[in-house]
């Protein structure tokens, strides 16, 4: 392999990508071919059962401690994961069974919190803590590299080192 | 220059800490529901247990709740498998009891269980009031987004959820439910041309 010109591997490490890609995705070719039949096209198994995935990773077992519905291996768990699959199959949008869900189990069922009201304190709460930590960084660092002879080297202890 | 610091770190803790102090006053295993207030969820289910006078179905006869408009229902998801059901049951049987006489349904929905356990823990237990339902696949029970049982919803007679109950519920609680809304929903119907 190694004797073989830069062009040439190039080309074959590209025609071994597509063939890695196209093995990985069988299921995907029915699709292309039949949605122009039906006004409701099926969506492919495999598209369904990783929009499913997914959604059932993103909603909140609700008889579990902080476990997701995929990956609790409660009855009510698996009930709820075959509803998902079932709507998804009808053709609902992520949006759509996610609010079904939040109509039914209010803001517990999301694993995340939507960010707004209240909630957003969580999102901007640790952004705000980091910045204050890089002012209180960046203070202290101009302190401590300011030349001797400047005028805030007398306050004591803060530049021993120099 | 070092109480400056001390005041400069309480301003900064203290929101924290009252923000952890409010948190503390919550009930961590209260989750509010979304339903009081809103239309109820339809259901259509097949009833495997009769129940007795007033509330009685057919068993294999389809009890859906759109077909219970104007009357108030009262819905109970229970399982054989669940302990404080049994200490509920009584209560239930004696309010549907209770009143028989008003426009009141009560019914029972089995929840994740096998019917012939639903039926055994019924028998065992002296009968039921009311009617059970079979609830496959547990449908209703994710459309009244269910966290566990028994819990009870009282649908008023306009289909609306007025009283959601987690947890076992007593006779006294449930007709006071029903007959409150039973008293609210009287007037309201003959109020526009009575007052």
């Amino acid at each position: 392999m190694t004797a073989l010109p830069p062009l040439r591997r190039a080309r074959w490490l590209r025609l071994a990508g597509i063939l890695l890609v196209g093995a990985s995705l069988p299921a995907q070719q029915p699709r292309s071919a039949d949605p122009a039949g039906r006004a409701a096209p099926a969506l492919p198994d495999s598209v369904v059962e990783a929009r499913t995935t997914a959604l059932a990773g993103s909603l909140r077992c609700p008889v579990c401690q902080g476990l997701s519905i995929q990956d609790s291996p409660s009855e009510l768990a698996q009930q709820m994961r075959a509803l998902i699959k079932s709507q998804v199959a009808e053709g609902k949008s992520d949006a759509e069974v996610r609010g079904y869900f939040l109509s039914k189990y209010g803001e517990f069922i999301l694993l995340e919190p939507r960010a707004r009201g209240f909630n957003l304190l969580a999102y901007l709460l640790p952004a705000a803590i980091l910045a204050l930590g890089g002012v209180i960084v960046a203070l202290n660092v101009r302190r401590w590299t300011r030349p001797s002879g400047g005028a805030g080297a007398q306050t004591g202890g803060s530049s021993p080192g120099a | 220059m070092n109480w400056k610091r001390s005041a400069v770190a309480a301003a900064v803790a203290a929101p924290f800490i009252v923000l952890l102090a409010w948190g503390l006053t919550k009930d961590p295993r209260e989750i509010p529901s979304p339903l009081p207030g809103r239309q109820a969820p339809e259901f259509a289910l097949e009833v495997f247990i009769p129940g007795e006078g007033a509330h009685a179905r057919n068993v294999g006869d389809t009890v859906s709740l759109a077909a219970l408009r104007g009357k108030v229902v009262v819905l109970n998801f229970w399982a054989s498998w669940c302990l404080e059901c049994v200490t509920e049951h009584q209560d239930l049987s004696l309010a549907a009891r209770q009143l028989a006489g008003k426009p009141v349904q009560f019914v029972g929905v089995l929840y994740n269980d096998v019917k012939d356990a639903g039926r055994q823990w019924v028998a065992q237990r002296g009968g039921e009031a009311y009617p059970a339902l079979d609830d496959p696949g547990a449908r209703a029970a994710i459309d009244y987004g269910l966290y566990g049982v028994p819990e009870t919803f009282v649908i008023d007679p306009s289909g609306k959820i007025a009283y959601k109950h987690t947890g076992p519920i007593w006779a006294g609680l449930l007709t006071a439910k029903v007959d409150s809304i039973l008293a609210a929903a009287t007037p309201a119907a003959s109020g526009p041309k009575g007052e």
